[in-house]
């Protein structure tokens, strides 16, 4: 039968750009587990990589401040984004070709262009580069997705239910709070967490942003790999890799599903 | 509930001078409608005659651009749906998924912050009534749609509306389920005796439900009326060919509707010769084709000296079956032959 | 009523405050001039978009075009297949497959080109097998070269060519693929008259999205390509960080999101005469 094996040539392709994708990575991974510092010879397995990590005070605090920087970022960029999305679900506005350009622009526009141009921001504002810029530089990148994310979830939403509600005394207040936050949390949800992956692993923008004492963990590992190769960068880059894994799971398996219970 | 016994002809709605643009989009020109208590008034018409935004206008989900709407004499024009004491069964029911079927009926209770003892006694009341008790923990999408169906009805009967607005309520149901569920519906609303007004553009369902039929057509009222009367005299020839089925025919000036079972026909005799037992044909015309339908059988004729077909019912305990191409005469009753307004 | 219409008046302001803003002022940036000590002078000239037409920088731009093209050529040879068998999975394997997508697409571009070093260095994976297989004596040089490059941006921007190919092809209605055999067309032929046209939404929004993002890479030729392989986006990172020729970059900056822009705007018009697809290039996008 043609079409099997048709269908078989193509299996095995798409495996195969599968494994080109996900190779490299756990190459990465497994070498983090490699005791020899300076060959690609498997001499060993070890943890020390990881526990000289978690001893690295600059590793320690380039954590402490990805974080902050991401809790802060996704916070502000959920609110804002929600907020938006709902008007934009619900409103007719006169000008809406130009908001949905303004709103999704930040995502088409080259990264290296919207780093610099916050870059020349702050410097011509002459404000001190630092964990401040970078939230608000991490806050302005997410918010176009948090926006399309919930506005995704609004627009597969039935407009009747909020109708209905209404319908059944609930003033409009009580129908947002019963029937469409409930409803659209699970966009929300999964806006927040993207925001929150995005500022995370955000190199680009904030190595344009970043000041002195505001080394989040990509610009750490991207000093290291400037500096030449080493273990630690592995482990580091593999806990990083995991941490990603973790939140696109939880975040695509928020996505379809109905609502919890309010 | 309430009883229908004695204010029958008291009135419970009133629409006056309704008019609605949508962004200069005239949808009601303008309308003026009573509706009385406990009556199961429908609204019927194809879509887009303004009957679905007429009832929105009634639930308070659309404002109207000019005119005022009275509930129980008071003027509602104005007030929001939260306020109104109406309650819609809407078109595909709008049940919260997130919420099991209880949550569903409890939900108008618990925003009008009705006492919750109360509360339990009334969702137990209704889902005793729709039968839904067993399912009362399952959540919407996990029903069929007659399911569903019976707890949209559930959720607003719950709150002991004035009116129940239903709009197009068994749309989404298959043939033989939107038969039974009619009944279900009419013996409902005639055991509790509360106002109906449903939106439907379905005329068989209307013809079998309603108490009063409003036929609309593009924003204007074509006729108000009884059942009977709406299929027997229709006003005007859009009621005549949107109800049922009609035949036209033109004499002196008149527009005459009849219906295809009022048709009948008979050889056409030749020299003037008497047509014994009944009228004078009006008509003559040439069989073109024979339908059988089961019950009956459809007899297309052309019209002489036109080329307008008409058709006529054919029962089997009727003398004659009819084949194509013969020659046939057109009569009917006086008092089947309705004068429509163009 | 009109006061929930004010919700979308943050979201505005702060994008006008942190996007438009920045930008208008990179474009004034752009007509400035370097004083000798690296300060912005304002003094309104086009010098600096002149100086992009010197052969050094034109070459540069032209080999960000190629790799570019390249890059988009093979994401889309790639990635098209790969959407295709992800699209037409049982029920239950569509979100663990589409979820090993998504996976690449957010770790971020350092640590992936980084595990390509690993990979290619002289002492690498590679070369180390090689050497030890007796293959060759020497280790190569696989690094630091355009092919490096290349791969890396492949690798890098493969996830953005598949996702939007794969909601392309997920809501194709599969109908008309059995319609279109039903009428006598051979499998590929179904493929060229059929999928391929309603698909093309996907392939066109994946190109726009890998071809703008390779125009304004910089971390992969950063990491991967060492000095030789300057792109416009190493070109650009370097007045802004080490040459501090602020002016210069912007200039380079403008162009190259005017560039982004056009094709953007592009995409949209063919979409526009092939109705129906805008929404598609939302939910891609």
């Amino acid at each position: 039968m043609q079409r099997t094996w048709r269908s078989r040539v193509l299996i095995a392709y798409s495996v195969a750009i599968l494994a080109f994708l996900y190779l490299p990575l756990m190459i990465l991974a497994l070498y983090s587990f490699n005791e020899s510092r300076l060959n690609a010879v498997w001499t060993g397995f070890t943890f020390d990589w990881y526990l000289s990590l978690f001893k690295n005070r600059r590793v320690l605090e380039a954590l402490t401040n990805s974080l902050i920087i991401a809790v802060a970022s996704t916070i502000v960029s959920t609110i804002l984004g929600t907020m938006a999305a709902l008007a934009l679900n619900r409103y007719q506005y006169k000008f809406k070709p130009a908001i949905n350009s303004l709103l999704y622009l930040p995502i088409l526009i080259p990264e290296i262009v919207m780093g610099l141009s916050l870059l020349v921001l702050f410097s011509q504002a002459q404000f001190p580069l630092g964990k401040p810029t970078l939230i608000l530089a991490h806050i302005t990148f997410c918010l176009s997705f948090v926006i399309i994310t919930v506005s995704a979830r609004l627009e597969g939403m039935r407009q009747d239910l909020e109708q209905a509600a209404e319908d059944l005394y609930a003033t409009p207040w009580q129908t947002f709070r019963y029937v469409t936050l409930p409803l659209a949390m699970p966009g929300i949800v999964a806006g927040a967490l993207i925001a929150f992956t995005l500022s995370i692993d955000d190199f680009i923008i904030s190595f344009f942003v970043a000041g002195p004492n505001s080394t989040t963990l990509p610009l750490y590992i991207y000093a290291m790999v400037k500096r030449g190769i080493s273990p630690e960068i592995n482990a580091l880059s593999t806990l990083m890799i995991f941490a990603t894994i973790i939140l696109v799971i939880v975040a695509q398996i928020l996505q379809p599903q109905h609502t919890r219970k309010h | 509930m309430i009883g229908c016994e004695i204010g029958k002809m008291k009135e419970m709605v009133r629409l006056e001078g309704i008019v609605k643009k949508f962004n200069n989009n005239l949808i009601i020109p303008e309308l003026d409608l009573t509706i009385n208590d406990g009556e199961f008034l429908t609204l019927l018409g194809p879509s887009g005659c303004g009957k679905t935004t007429l009832l929105r206008m009634i639930a308070g989900l659309e404002t109207p651009t000019q005119g005022s709407i009275f509930l129980d004499d008071e003027d509602v024009t104005n007030l929001p749906p939260y306020k109104r004491n109406v309650n819609m069964v809407f078109q595909h029911y709008a049940l919260f998924p997130h919420m099991t079927v209880e949550e569903n009926i409890h939900f108008g209770l618990k925003m009008k912050k009705v006492p919750l003892e109360e509360q339990k006694e009334k969702v137990a009341q209704v889902l005793y009534l729709t039968q839904l008790e067993e399912f009362r923990h399952r959540r919407p999408q996990q029903m069929s749609g007659g399911q569903q169906q019976r707890v949209a009805i559930a959720r607003a009967l719950v709150n002991n509306p004035k009116v129940l607005l239903l709009d197009e309520p068994l749309g989404a149901l298959d043939y033989q389920l939107r038969k039974s569920l009619q009944l279900e519906l009419k013996n409902l609303q005639r055991g509790l005796g509360l106002t109906f007004i449903y939106v439907t553009h379905d005329q068989e369902e209307a013809l079998t439900m309603s108490d009063r039929i409003v036929v609309m057509n593009k924003g204007y009222i074509e006729q108000d009326g009884h059942p009977d009367e709406i299929y027997h005299r229709p006003k005007t020839k859009f009621v005549a060919r949107f109800i049922g089925e009609s035949n036209f025919f033109e004499i002196n000036e008149d527009q005459y509707a009849v219906r295809p079972e009022k048709l009948n026909l008979c050889v056409e005799q030749e020299d003037n010769e008497p047509y014994a037992g009944h009228p004078e044909p009006k008509f003559f015309g040439t069989i073109v084709d024979v339908v059988f339908y089961g019950t009956i059988d459809k007899v297309f004729i052309r019209l002489d000296n036109s080329n307008q077909t008409v058709v006529a019912y054919q029962y089997f305990d009727d003398v004659k079956r009819w084949s194509p191409d013969e020659r046939v005469g057109i009569w009917w009753y006086d008092n089947d032959g309705v004068i429509v307004e163009k | 009523m009109k006061k929930g219409k004010l919700l979308i008046l943050p979201a505005i302001f702060w994008l006008c405050l942190f996007f438009v803003i920045p930008m208008l002022i990179v474009v004034a940036v752009s007509f400035a001039t370097r004083s000798p000590y690296g300060q912005i002078i304002f003094d309104w000239n086009i010098g600096n978009y002149l100086r992009f037409t010197e052969s050094l920088y034109v070459s540069i731009f032209i080999d960000t075009l190629f790799v570019a093209v390249v890059t988009t050529f093979f994401t889309i040879i790639m990635g098209y297949p790969l959407a295709w068998t992800i699209a037409k999975l049982p029920q239950k394997w569509q979100q663990p497959g589409l979820i090993l997508v998504m996976i690449p697409f957010w770790i971020n571009f350092l640590i992936r080109s980084y595990a390509w070093v690993i990979i290619l260095r002289t002492q690498g994976v590679v070369n180390t097998l090689l050497l030890n297989f007796g293959i060759i004596d020497q280790p190569l040089q696989l690094l630091y070269n355009d092919v490096a490059v290349m791969l890396g941006m492949i690798y890098a921007l493969l996830p953005f060519m598949v996702l939007p190919i794969y909601v392309s092809i997920e809501q194709l209605d599969t109908r008309l693929l059995e319609a279109a055999s039903d009428l006598g067309a051979s499998p590929l032929a179904t493929f060229r008259k059929i999928t391929l046209p309603l698909t093309m939404p996907g392939i066109a929004a994946g190109t726009i999205l890998v071809f703008i993002s390779s125009l304004g890479m910089f971390v992969v030729p950063d990491v991967m390509g060492g000095a030789k392989s300057a792109l416009v986006g190493n070109l650009i990172q370097n007045q802004f960080l080490s040459a501090r020729d602020w002016p210069f970059g912007a200039a380079l900056s403008i162009i190259l999101a005017l560039l982004s822009l056009l094709l953007i705007v592009l995409y949209y018009k063919a979409l526009q005469s092939q109705k129906g697809g805008a929404e598609n290039a939302e939910n891609v996008a």
